[in-house]
């Protein structure tokens, strides 16, 4: 216990201070994770919105198999994207492996299907609800997807919400792709797991409370607009 | 003219929808019971029953549907449009949602943007073109659908119980803008429960019941003096 409150008041001082090593890690976890956000998102709904209104064979195979990719398991994706980047992989060549590329290709890869999968339940329900009135207007399927994207945007922040979460809170994928090399890709995640390790309790709590806060607040934002706009647009 | 229905005009106007043996089965029940009809009227509506097809057929005419049996037949193409009971909105504004079927033909920016305003000047809604379109009463919603698909100006307009889920003043102004985008030219076929309504609206009636029609008959001696005995009780039955 007396542990517990000496580290949390050194944890107090780092933030205090603006330790920058503290702040370096903190800014580098925020951007390869908003990144890979960004790219699953860009990636992920489309996917999800062509899930739910296509027509093809296969669908319903991708649709579980989506489903089923949501609980892949970090340390899995690292390891692929490892074999991938690494020298002798097929990608080996760009040098990638222990950059924060390399984690950003592994998180979105780790968080594509979450916002495929939750994207596409999203857009099926609209879906569901538009369908003839988009048909009669005269939209094709491809048209309805791109109308229920939008028309879906503030749901589906949630969606990308969920791919975020996922991105910044977890250890195994960053850690095998980017190797938590001081200074280049140590991010929260990493540096908390080496550092409780290490025992070195204040950074690793500190950054414990910078995570939940970070989480927090994105949350607590995109609640707000999703009031926000349920108010104003209905 | 001068045809044995009275001389009205559904015998008098050629033909614009022919269905032959039309008919829609799901699991073993048959919804829509081989319909063979002539649609010629400018302002039908199909009455009948709960249950006895009417909004399926309007679906099939419509093509939502794709029916299991029998053919459509368009002597000439036209263009059509569809109002349901519960409009759908887009979440965007009220002008934006109008704009949208425009945008879908590929109408230009400008083009598109004062076709809106005009139809919905045309629904008494020019004042409330940037407001958002899901925060619109029932009733508003409902003359911005009606705002939509006229200002695609369809050859034929399909409406499924148009007023069933409005109060009786918004009624009142759906079947003053349905009365006038007939008048402008364009062919109504309705499904209503409210007879009131398609006496007011309708030149033909075409009565379903049990996804057959029992009666194609002019407006007016459907509802002086039906043909058939179901008719005449379901007459009895929904006038108050």
């Amino acid at each position: 216990m007396h542990e517990m409150t000496t580290s949390l008041a050194l944890a107090g001082e780092l933030f205090a201070q603006g330790d920058s090593q503290l702040l370096a890690i903190v800014l580098l976890s925020l951007r390869v994770s908003l990144t890979a956000t960004l790219l699953a998102c860009l990636i992920g709904m489309p996917l999800g919105a062509l899930l739910a209104v296509g027509r093809f064979p296969g669908r319903r195979t991708l649709i579980v198999l989506f489903n089923a990719l949501m609980g892949l398991p970090p340390v899995v994706v690292g390891l692929i994207v490892y074999l991938l980047l690494s020298r002798a992989g097929p990608l080996g060549q760009f040098g990638l492996l222990f950059t924060p590329t390399a984690m950003v290709i592994a998180q979105t890869i780790l968080i594509v299907p979450i916002v495929a999968a939750l994207s596409r339940q999203v857009v099926e329900d609209a879906w569901r609800e538009y369908r003839e009135q988009l048909r009669s207007l005269g939209a094709n399927r491809l048209r309805a997807a791109r109308t229920l994207l939008w028309d879906g945007r503030f749901s589906l922040t949630t969606a990308g919400l969920a791919g975020f979460g996922r991105a910044v809170a977890e250890v195994g994928a960053v850690m095998i792709v980017g190797g938590n090399i001081d200074g280049v890709t140590r991010v929260m995640t990493t540096t908390i797991a080496l550092e409780t390790s290490k025992g070195d309790l204040p950074l690793a709590l500190a950054l414990g409370m910078i995570l939940i806060a970070v989480v927090l607040l994105i949350n607590i934002a995109a609640f707000l607009l999703r009031q926000w706009a349920e108010r104003r647009w209905g | 003219m001068g045809g044995k229905a009275l001389g009205m005009s559904h015998e008098s106007n050629c033909t614009w929808l022919h269905l032959d043996q039309l008919g829609l089965t799901e699991g073993n029940i048959r919804i829509i019971d081989a319909i063979t009809l002539k649609v010629g009227a400018g302002r039908t509506a199909i009455l009948g029953p709960n249950g006895a097809g009417k909004s399926t057929l309007l679906r099939l005419m419509h093509g939502l549907l794709r029916p299991s049996a029998g053919k459509l037949h368009w002597p000439q193409t036209l263009s059509q449009g569809m109002v349901f009971q519960r409009p759908v909105m887009l979440r965007t504004t009220a002008l934006a949602n109008v704009a949208y079927g425009l945008k879908l033909r590929g109408v230009a920016t400008k083009e598109r943007q004062q076709r809106s305003m005009t139809a919905l000047a045309r629904v008494g809604l020019a004042d409330f073109a940037d407001r958002p379109a899901r925060r619109l009463s029932g009733g508003e919603q409902q003359r911005v659908a009606l705002a939509r698909v006229w200002a695609l100006e369809p050859q034929v307009l399909f409406l499924d119980e148009p007023t069933a889920s409005l109060d009786p003043a918004s009624s009142r102004e759906v079947e003053r803008i349905i009365k006038e985008i007939a008048a402008s030219g364009t062919r109504i076929v309705m499904t209503t429960h409210n007879l009131g309504q398609a006496r007011r609206i309708a030149e033909e009636v075409i009565y379903l019941e049990g996804g057959r029609v029992l009666e194609q008959t002019p407006a007016e001696s459907f509802f002086r003096q039906p043909q058939t005995t179901a008719a005449r009780s379901f007459l009895q039955e929904e006038t108050p």
